[in-house]
């Protein structure tokens, strides 16, 4: 599709795609307003216990949000190292780590920032 | 090493932010690897403008903060090859901009970037002096309109005195008009201040003259940067005021009011 069909032969007038578009995302704003934004926790504590198991580049770990209507999708993609590193890592935190689901006390890679990010949050 | 922009007026709501994306899509249609950035905290809207609202899941404020990585936060636009947003936060207030953090991330940006365009907010205060501080080019949306040209002068001021550049004696953050929202025939018709007006008055060099058009509008509704409308005037006017910006020697166009085509003349004549 052409950008001049785009613009100019949408079947959907431009200000009807406006008004779906704001109550989409204001939909979710408001929802939010209330209560802390969870993302960075959520990542954080998702994080933390994929990091039990196996070692994780906290660089390749992408994290992607599409707000629809009915329905949002959240997408975590996380690269794993490979098999027998994972294993072998796997085993190496089981024993170093205390048993229990103390998400939060879970070791941190370098720049801690993002472990005071989320403890700011438990507040 | 990528080059700074900040788009920046003093004023609100003269077409910083339609800039910006304009501006930035027209740097990555060209090959360079541009991000824009929101530094309007609390007031998100180049996300809306981007058409990348749905998509947002950490912003600047996160990256700031160690919150989020700035991978994580950076959004690919699904169109262009080489432009990232990076959306700022909308539930923060102004004071989360720490200069720090603003140069920690930018310093981070510049290894991968060509170029980084910060959308400033609106007045002269926290995120407007954040937006401009590492600037090394300084574009100045202006409309033809009496307090706009009058902020822009203080942002000027601003720009000479509180910059890293004017702090640190270094060569002067460059200047460029980009006068917006301009109504040629209005201006024939002595409504409105003529370009040469307000290049005398600010005495900056003259990067583009957008005229004012519904196209901006429609390109808003639907979240595409205006510049890629290419049958619209404005998109035009964008896309040679980039190509100015790079250098190229572009004559000026719609500043003069358009002379009625052949087709409408025929249409005029059968009417
Ligand atoms: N060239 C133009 N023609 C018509 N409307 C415009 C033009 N440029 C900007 N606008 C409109 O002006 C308003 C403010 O623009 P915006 O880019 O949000 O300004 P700012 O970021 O400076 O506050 C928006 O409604 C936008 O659609
Ligand atoms: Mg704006």
């Amino acid at each position: 599709m052409s950008i001049f069909n785009f613009f100019r032969a949408t079947p959907r007038a431009s200000a009807v795609q406006a008004k779906e578009r704001l109550q989409i995302v204001m939909a979710h704003e408001r929802a939010g307003r209330s209560g802390p934004d969870y993302l960075p926790m959520l990542q954080q504590e998702l994080l933390a216990v994929i990091a039990k198991y196996v070692n994780i580049d906290e660089n390749k770990v992408e994290v992607k949000l599409d707000r629809g209507g009915d329905c949002s999708t959240l997408e975590v993609n996380i690269e794993l190292p490979a098999r027998e590193q994972a294993k072998a890592a796997a085993a190496a935190k089981a024993t170093e780590k205390p048993a229990g689901n103390d998400v939060g006390a879970a070791k941190r890679p370098a720049g801690g920032a993002v472990g005071n990010g989320g403890a700011k949050k438990r507040i | 090493m990528s080059k700074i922009i900040v788009m920046t007026s003093g004023k609100g709501g003269v077409g910083k932010t339609t800039s910006s994306a304009a501006f930035a899509t027209g740097l990555a249609l060209r090959g360079f690897k541009t991000v824009v950035i929101d530094f309007d905290v609390g007031l998100r809207n180049l996300d809306l403008v981007m058409g990348c609202e749905r998509r947002v899941v950490f912003d600047f404020i996160n990256v700031i903060n160690g919150e989020a990585k700035l991978n994580q936060a950076l959004i690919k636009d699904k169109r262009i090859e080489n432009l990232y947003i990076l959306p700022t936060s909308q539930t923060r207030d102004k004071d989360a901009l720490t200069r720090e953090g603003v140069e920690k991330v930018l310093n981070e940006l510049s290894k991968d970037f060509d170029y980084i365009l910060c959308d400033s907010p609106a007045g002269i205060e926290r995120g407007a002096l954040m937006s401009l501080y590492f600037a090394d080019h300084a574009i100045i949306v202006t409309n033809p309109e009496v307090s706009s040209v009058r902020d822009s002068d203080r942002i000027l001021g601003v720009l000479n005195s509180r910059s890293r550049r004017a702090e640190q004696g270094l060569e002067p953050v460059t200047q460029q008009l980009l006068l917006t929202r301009y109504d040629p025939e209005r201006v024939e018709k002595g409504e409105m201040l003529k370009v040469d007006d307000v290049l005398e008055i600010l005495a900056i060099p003259l990067l583009g003259v957008i005229p004012e058009s519904q196209a901006v509008l429609r390109a808003s509704n639907v979240g595409m940067p205006v510049i890629l409308d290419e049958v619209s005037n404005a998109g035009l006017a964008y896309s040679d005021a980039v190509g100015r910006f790079l250098g190229e020697d572009i004559e000026h166009r719609f500043v003069t009011p358009q002379k009625k085509g052949l087709f409408s003349r025929l249409l005029r004549r059968s009417a």
